[in-house]
């Protein structure tokens, strides 16, 4: 078969069987393709309907609310079946709403990012989670990069290597994976009840700090892995022009480790952004018609704004939930692709 | 600057004015990692203004008594040192040294060239910022680079990165960092052992001009490296029990070619090792 001479220094007998391990490969190969297209097909599908749900065909009426003429959506036909079936859609329009115009509505609009929620799907936005979740972000940057930068600096330059270490070590990775409800739980006991002197109860505060737990393992994990990425031959130059340990860390470790834990921050970030369960277990409102005035007030956040919207039982809410879903993901990649960014622009082969 | 008059033959003549004191030496010095005896009461020196090479088989620990020279075992947690080491007739392993100090006094150079990833200029002159210099920072880094006999190629590029260097520059790059504290000692754990002969070459000629202010403790496996430049030679074996150990110690001409011990002179002759 083979077009290659045999080779001559053979002592053993071998059937090499190549077409037959060529075809196991094979198969491995497409195993591995077929899952891959699953998990394409599966983010496809999330993306299709909630995209064909945010912005929409529909029978637009008008109506006065408080004195000005507003739109009135009397019903909704997602992206994809406008695209397909448009001149069917304008029949039924015609049919059943006399009064409609059938137009093209985008549930994703300057409206949404300004209002407040209202009972009115139209009028309805998404201003006071946006902020909230802004803000508790915010400061849960703020909190954890420190706290977690440190206590891995602590753990990979300067603990030492014994059993402690390890239990420790083995409990953060343990902690990274608790679920969020429960560092809901410890955030209502300890910042909504324990230190609601300090944080006003409900408030943006207690919900940043219960954030803080949640993000923190995460950051803690990351941090050390990037700095553990630096070599030890960087420290052992530092260290032989006799700089002390913290010169040695804060000059060459962190400069060089800061990407990833950036990116690590950034990641955990973006999971914080998405909780709810937290968030709700200490006591988030889910219907805030004004901005939060400072960081000692009750709030509300976008993943629990889109969990109302969904519980309701007009179908208008629903499209509303996906105008949030999209803000929500479009924040989501914006804070991965800045991660991506900076780790792409400080790659650095040693 | 005028490397090749310093090439071994003509240097030989240079360095007969009498030895000083030893500025450094190890006292029954034993080293173990873990419950693995690494080296086994080694008695040494090393004097002033010269250059000692230490040479031996792999895994034979003379790579670990340099390290133990200016306390860069104490980064291993499970490295363990008995025994003195001296600097000044001062034992750095005595309670009240602290490694920080002794780094600065003893530097080190390593085996892969491993400049910061920062600009040249501030690889040069972080140690000395870090150690309080007062001088002028420019004269330093100028003065450092032309001593590691490297300013003429990179005087036009300073605030380029010292990792867009090639290796053999890089290795220099990293000498002018240890030169520019200005330490007693500096210890080269295999300098030139990741560079092509050409950078060898200059990595040898350079040791000969630091010997002028500098002493100059080098652990190579290139033995004509050994024979060629340094004063002092220190064979290590590896014991029965696996501990390396200090063979024989002298001048090196005297070690290469007469040596004392029959197993040195299998190792120089290419017989073991």
């Amino acid at each position: 078969m083979s077009s290659l001479p045999t080779p001559k220094n053979r002592e053993a007998i071998f059937t090499d069987r190549l077409s037959a391990r060529k075809r196991r490969g094979m198969i491995f190969r497409n195993v591995c393709l077929a899952m891959t297209i699953f998990g394409v097909l599966s983010l496809g599908a999330l993306l299709y309907d909630t995209i064909g749900s945010a912005f929409t065909w529909a029978a637009v009426e008008e109506r006065e609310v408080r004195g000005r003429v507003q739109p009135n959506v009397v019903q909704t036909w997602s992206l994809w079946e406008g695209i397909y079936n448009r001149d069917e859609l304008q029949r039924l329009t015609a049919e059943n709403y006399p009064e409609a115009e059938f137009r093209f509505f985008s549930w994703v609009n300057i409206n949404f990012l300004t209002n407040f929620p209202s009972r009115f799907p139209e009028l309805s936005g998404f201003r006071s989670p946006l902020i909230g979740s802004l803000m508790v972000i915010g400061i849960t940057a703020l909190l954890s990069f420190p706290i977690g930068t440190g206590a891995a600096i602590f753990l990979e330059e300067y603990g030492t290597k014994g059993w402690i270490s390890r239990i420790i070590e083995t409990n953060i990775a343990n902690l990274a994976g608790v679920p969020s409800i429960i560092y809901g739980l410890l955030g209502l006991t300890i910042f909504v009840r324990g230190a609601g002197g300090l944080t006003g109860g409900q408030t943006v505060l207690a919900g940043a700090f219960t954030m803080t737990l949640l993000s923190l393992p995460i950051i803690i994990v990351a941090a050390r892995e990037s700095i553990r990425a630096v070599p030890p031959s960087q420290r052992q130059a530092a260290l032989a022009l006799g700089a002390t340990r913290w010169e040695t860390t804060y000059s060459h470790v962190l400069p060089s480790a800061l990407p990833g834990i950036l990116t690590g921050t950034i990641l955990a970030m973006s999971r914080a952004i998405g909780e709810t369960a937290p968030l709700i277990t200490i006591g988030a409102l889910t219907y805030v018609a004004f901005d939060p005035s400072g960081a000692r007030d009750i709030f509300t956040v976008m993943p629990i704004q889109i969990f109302n919207w969904v519980t309701l039982p007009q179908a208008t809410f629903h499209n509303l939930a996906s105008a949030g879903i999209v803000v929500l993901l479009s924040i989501l990649l914006t804070m991965n692709g800045i991660a991506i960014v900076i780790r792409r622009k400080t790659e650095r082969t040693w | 600057m005028a490397q090749r008059s310093l090439r071994p033959e003509m240097r030989r003549a240079a360095k007969e004015a009498p030895v000083g004191d030893a500025i450094m030496s190890a006292r029954d010095l034993s080293v173990h990692y873990g419950a693995f005896q690494a080296v086994r009461d080694v008695n040494l020196s090393f004097y002033e203004n010269r250059i000692t090479a230490l040479i031996g088989p792999s895994g034979c620990g003379k790579s670990t008594v340099l390290r133990c020279m200016n306390r860069m075992n104490d980064l291993i947690p499970i490295a363990r040192v008995s025994g003195e080491v001296l600097y000044h007739n001062h034992n750095i392993y005595g309670p009240n040294i602290d490694p920080v100090e002794v780094r600065r006094r003893i530097g080190m150079v390593f085996q892969k060239p491993n400049p910061f990833p920062k600009s040249i200029y501030d690889n040069v002159a972080w140690g000395a910022k870090i150690n309080g210099y007062r001088g002028s920072m420019d004269d330093l880094v100028e003065r450092s680079l032309t001593q590691a006999a490297l300013w003429n190629e990179v005087k036009d590029k300073l605030k380029d990165s010292g990792l867009s260097l090639s290796g053999g520059q890089q290795q220099r790059l990293c000498i002018a960092r240890a030169i520019a504290i200005q330490p007693d000692v500096i210890l080269m754990d295999e300098p030139a052992s990741a560079l092509d002969p050409i950078s060898t070459l200059k990595i040898e000629d350079l040791m000969q001009e630091l010997t002028r202010n500098y002493t100059i403790v080098i652990v190579t496996h290139n033995m004509q490296q050994a024979a060629r430049s340094s004063d002092f030679t220190a064979y290590f074996s590896v014991g029965e029990d696996r501990a390396g150990y200090l063979v024989e110690y002298g001048p090196t001409h005297e070690v290469f070619t007469n040596p004392k011990d029959p197993k040195t002179e299998d190792y120089i002759t290419g017989r073991v090792g």
